[in-house]
């Protein structure tokens, strides 16, 4: 039922783990099947030096999370804002379909791994880079991606509440 | 690579012997048993013969068993046709919230029918509570049925005292039996019940063969239309093959019972003592006596049983899950929520169901080959002993946080 892809993800899964001194944590439920998915950030000049995730979930989440790791690291943090689960499941040769919310849950701990290191900046006065980043992925025509990702996410909280 | 099948309770392979009688009469008495020439006879004088072995298997009278599909046709013909029979259109039955589908189903669709169904509970070990059901009869209640060995977590139900204490009430009760009969001793006089469903390939027989078991008196429509075989209840021309097939493998089950239930009771015990040495956090669901000799249903903590079963099958071993990933509707099993085993526990439900061609040395290897992908997924995984379990409800808090 998955993929070469997703089984070769699955079996040797990339970046496992925490980062103690993350400069962004980005933890999600799946709404749909309950499971848990947490993603470390750290950012060294505006890109993501590091990433590591941990799972609780299926093979397609665990599959996904090692995915969107490889794909993030040493992009620019609009770039990985830019990833959305489709992304993700295209780069693994495509999902089940009733797999493809495990995807969300990847794309979206990433993007608040983002959020919440963006949070901390802003927080502790360094406004410029977060504006920048703002602005790239709302940029017409790029931001399709990012938007098609929101747009998911956004679905997925209505329907927990 | 060593491959061990430890799914009996999903089905299990044909007996040898019992593949035998199927294609003697596919081949050769492969009459139509409602033909009058010599062909026809052979295969009725069969089949009828097949009855009476299948009969002997649950102690009832060979008249009293009715051919089917197998054991979903059976649920279904029970409940739907006690239910047509015995109202027009409307009326009460009482089930359980751990039955199979087949079960659940039918009582779901009797229920957009006009009927009422009432799910009873179920305790944490998965039992139904027999003052309960009793308590639940109703002047229109028309059928309870209630399984008797559940096919998740093995436990096995009081059906005994459940039909009892119907008796006194005049309601006539339907036990699926599956999963119990020819894996345990099953009696329906000793059990009271007036309607069982029975299957074949749980027990070493063929898929697409099973019977339904009607006390003499009961009152039952057919639900298949369009011949007069099985004395008028189930229409459509004997499964000779699958039905000789299914008596073997009943005759086998009896015959061998004993020796079965020890053997593969002796390797769930040496599997469930090995898997808790061996791995900490490890729940056993279901009763810890009233139980399947076979089946060993745990909940193993913090992680998510679809990986775990991709992992063994990884290596060759066979099992399943009632976690939510492995279901294709996305919940987690509806008996281990009845059970009220919380959702990131259900998560991590493994069912290993052991036959009669399982060993010691399968037993051995998967307990070399589990713990390890245990402790891998664990090491990958944000829940832990100690840890904050954070549920989807953390992840909503999340989730408004990173939206504000
Ligand atoms: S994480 Fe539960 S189905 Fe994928």
């Amino acid at each position: 039922m998955y993929s070469e892809k997703v089984m070769e993800h699955f079996t040797n899964p990339r970046n496992v783990g925490e980062i103690p001194d993350a400069d962004g944590v980005g933890q999600v439920g799946n709404p749909v099947c309950g499971d848990i998915m947490r993603m470390y950030i750290k950012v060294r000049r505006g890109r993501i030096a590091d990433i590591k995730f941990k799972t609780f979930g299926c093979g397609a989440a665990i599959a996904t999370s090692s995915m969107v790791t490889e794909l993030v690291k040493g992009k620019s943090v609009a770039e990985a804002l830019e990833i959305s689960n489709r992304t993700v499941a295209e780069a693994l040769g495509g999902l089940p379909p009733h797999k493809m919310h495990c995807s969300n849950l990847a794309a979206d701990a990433l993007h608040r791994a983002i959020q919440d290191y963006l949070g901390k900046k802003k927080a502790s006065g360094a406004e410029g880079r977060g504006a920048r980043v703002g602005t790239r992925a709302g940029r017409p025509g790029r931001g399709g991606a990012a938007k098609q990702g929101r747009r998911w996410s956004g679905r997925r909280t209505g329907a927990q509440t | 690579m060593r491959r061990v099948y430890l799914d009996h309770a999903a089905t299990t392979p044909v007996h040898p012997q019992v593949a035998k009688v199927a294609v003697q009469y596919m081949t050769e008495t492969f009459g139509n048993p409602s033909s009058i020439h010599c062909f026809g006879r052979e295969a009725r004088q069969a089949v009828e013969g097949a009855r009476a072995t299948v009969a002997s298997l649950i102690g009832a009278q060979p008249e009293e068993i009715y051919f089917t599909s197998g054991g979903t046709e059976a649920d279904n013909l029970a409940i739907q046709g006690v239910a047509l029979a015995a109202a027009d259109g409307r009326g009460h039955i009482i089930t359980s919230q751990v039955e199979h589908h087949a079960v659940l189903h039918t009582c779901e669709f009797l229920e957009k029918r006009g009927f009422d169904v009432t799910y009873l509970p179920v305790d944490g070990h998965g039992m139904v509570d027999p003052d309960q059901v009793a308590r639940a009869i109703r002047k229109d209640t028309v059928l309870i049925t209630v399984m008797l060995a559940n096919n998740e977590v093995g436990t096995i139900q009081p059906i005994a005292d459940i039909a009892r204490l119907a008796r006194e009430k005049g309601v006539p009760v339907h036990t699926d039996a599956v999963q119990a009969a020819g894996n345990i001793p099953v009696d329906v006089n000793r059990l009271g019940v007036d309607l069982m469903s029975l299957s074949s390939h749980k027990i070493y027989g063929p898929k697409g063969t099973g019977a339904l078991y009607v006390r003499r008196g009961t009152r039952i429509s057919p639900t298949v239309h369009g011949g007069a075989h099985e004395r008028g209840l189930r229409a459509g021309t004997e499964n000779v093959p699958g039905i000789l097939a299914m008596a073997k493998a009943s005759e086998l089950a009896q015959a061998e019972m004993p020796q079965r239930m020890a053997h593969v009771a002796r390797l769930r015990d040496r599997f469930l003592k090995g898997l808790m040495e061996k791995v900490p956090d490890v729940r056993l669901n279901g009763h810890p006596t009233a139980r399947l000799p076979n089946n060993a249903s745990v909940s193993v903590l913090y992680v998510e049983g679809e990986s775990v079963l991709l992992n063994l099958d990884l290596q060759g071993i066979a099992a399943s899950s009632g976690s939510a990933c492995t279901s294709g509707r996305l919940e987690p099993s509806h008996v281990l929520v009845a059970m009220g085993i919380p959702h990131d526990i259900s998560q991590g439900s493994l069912r290993f169901s052991f036959g009669r061609g399982n060993t010691e040395e399968d037993v051995d290897y998967v307990l070399e080959v589990l713990p390890s992908v245990i402790a891998r997924l664990r090491a990958m995984s944000p829940l832990g002993p100690g840890k904050k379990q954070a549920g989807p409800a953390g992840g909503r808090a999340g989730a408004a946080r990173g939206r504000g």
